[in-house]
């Protein structure tokens, strides 16, 4: 899931000043905590005060769409309302702004979140964590289970830096645990340290490299097949 | 030693069997030179200090660069440097840019590291870098001095980088913690270290005990120890520097030293020299009697009045090698 926060009102509100008359869309998809009508719908009334105290009347509507991130869905819902509003405030992550963007291409839709990262709810530990940063070359098969991108500050290969103490990190204060010693915990405890002690050699960051896109409706023709079956 | 020869004044000196010792240099926040140029100079009048680490932004804060430093110490002093160089701050390309920058100046040692995070620095909302860690800058380095190429294979021309370099340990790595750090090191002895430098020990039985598991690489270790020349940087160094603990007794005998000498400045130098040198004499003399280590790197930054009541009783071996 995304896991996102609320920017604070007045930065919101500094990008919708100019109207007068705006759509606020939740997103009921994976993004964490909750941002979905209700969410849309309290954004709408502090907008409306904030108006209100400038002297300014505001008209808001709140929607919420099932998945801002998918173009179909997030087209089918908006646009019964495109030609009434003149800007959308969404409250999904930055995908979901984006995809808005793109789909509902009369007006502009402006971001009422940060996107923080891809993390899980991990209610034991902590409410939001983040275990993985796709960083699209998965080490996890070699550390045990822990990701040490997302779970080290300096996203080493070849852990733990001088900045463990204790098991802690340096950033944060000691108070997180250092990716590379809960690496090693796990690897010893499973009998496979001969992974701790192998070194991994420099990432191809290619496959981090922006903007990151996968082809998926590949075309597909059997003529080439024929050609060959009429050489042979 | 390894594979490769000794190129630098430091693995020649170790080499050749003596017990050697570093200095350390910080370049800071300031547009001059003098002052570090000017503990160089103190440095090659000891006749035992081989080399001076020049450090790189040490806790991650913004400071001159450490390249051109080692540089002017080398010209205008004749200390060898051993260049200090953190993966933090460059990625893979601007790396082996300097590193044969360096080479190209005469620089001979590097010292390879992570650096502490820029989120403990001077500078706390900027990006750091990471492209490599600081293993794999080893096996940059490999590829630059022994094949003579950048880390995708593409020919360096025009002659041959002839440098050696090391890793730093942390040798308060202990209990449980200890074998992650040693196998960590093993993974940096693979890619063809020549030295180890470790982190500052105050503990002397921590300190054999780390430098006997680090022995089975057969690779030249230098134990670090910090001398400190105020309680101030003693309390500092406690409370800021990642992992380091300085004993309670050591804190509480620089303060009273300061304390009992309050207005007095030769006599509270003496004072502080004098707990330094009861500390660490026996602890240097205890290292190289009975431990595997070939040296010390003493991080007595700005405090070179200390080393000859600290280091005078050890043969004058580097002045062969300035």
């Amino acid at each position: 899931m995304i896991i996102t926060q609320q920017k604070d009102i007045n930065e919101i509100y500094e990008m919708i000043k100019p109207y007068s008359k705006i759509l606020i869309a939740g997103c009921d998809g994976c993004n964490q905590p909750p941002r979905s009508i209700n969410e849309a719908k309290v954004l709408g009334q502090l907008l409306e005060l904030k108006a209100k105290t400038e002297g300014k009347a505001l008209i808001w509507k709140a929607i919420t769409i099932l998945r801002q991130c998918d173009d179909r869905i997030a087209a089918t819902t908006v646009r019964p309302f495109l030609d009434d509003y003149e800007a959308i405030v969404s409250l999904a992550c930055g995908l979901g702004v984006v995809m808005m963007n793109k789909i509902a291409d009369k007006i502009l839709t402006y971001p009422a979140q940060n996107s923080m990262f891809g993390g899980v709810q991990n209610a034991s530990e902590n409410d939001f964590i983040q275990y993985c940063e796709t960083c699209g070359d998965c080490l996890l098969g070699v550390t045990g289970g822990v990701c040490p991108i997302a779970g080290c500050a300096k996203h080493l290969n070849n852990g733990p830096c001088g900045g463990t103490v204790d098991g802690l990190c340096e950033v944060g204060g000691y108070t997180r645990p250092c990716a590379w010693i809960e690496i090693y915990k796990r690897l010893k405890k499973f009998d496979r340290l001969d992974l701790f002690t192998k070194y991994r050699p420099a990432r191809d960051y290619r496959s981090a490299t922006s903007p990151s896109f996968i082809v998926i409706n590949k075309t597909y023709t059997n003529e080439e097949e024929k050609k060959k079956e009429e050489k042979k | 030693m390894g594979k490769r020869p000794a190129y630098s004044n430091l693995c020649k000196a170790i080499e050749a069997g003596h017990f050697v010792f570093t200095g350390e240099l910080e370049p800071k926040k300031i547009l001059d030179l003098s002052e570090i140029i000017e503990s160089s100079k103190e440095m090659i009048k000891t006749k035992r200090i081989i080399a001076a680490n020049v450090t790189d932004g040490p806790q991650g804060d913004a400071y001159m660069s450490s390249l051109i430093p080692s540089y002017i110490i080398q010209r205008d002093a004749g200390i060898e440097a051993v260049w200090q160089v953190a993966v933090r701050d460059r990625n893979r390309v601007a790396l082996f840019g300097d590193v044969i920058a360096g080479a190209y100046m005469g620089l001979k040692n590097i010292l390879v590291l992570t650096g502490d995070h820029t989120a403990l620095g001077d500078n706390k909302k900027a990006r750091p870098v990471y492209d490599i860690d600081s293993t794999q800058f080893c096996e940059l380095l490999s590829k630059i001095i022994d094949d003579g190429t950048d880390y995708e294979g593409n020919e360096i021309s025009g002659g041959k980088v002839e440098m050696n370099y090391g890793c730093v340990a942390n040798p308060n790595a202990v209990g449980e913690y200890m074998e992650p750090e040693i196998l960590k090191v093993g993974r940096k002895v693979e890619q063809g270290i020549d030295f180890i430098q470790t982190q500052t020990a105050f503990d002397i039985d921590v300190a054999k005990e780390f430098i006997n598991e680090l022995a089975r690489f057969n690779v030249p270790i230098l134990l670090g120890i910090f001398p400190m020349k105020s309680h101030g940087i003693a309390w500092y160094f406690d409370n800021y520097i990642p992992g380091v603990s300085v004993p309670k007794d050591l804190l509480k005998a620089l303060k009273s030293a300061e304390k009992d000498n309050k207005g007095n400045k030769p006599a509270k130098y003496a004072a502080l020299d004098k707990v330094n040198v009861e500390f660490f004499k026996p602890f240097i003399k205890e290292i190289k009697e009975n431990s595997k280590a070939s040296g010390v790197h003493c991080m007595a930054v700005e405090y070179e009045r200390l080393f000859i009541p600290l280091l005078g009783e050890y043969p004058e071996y580097a002045k062969g090698f300035y």
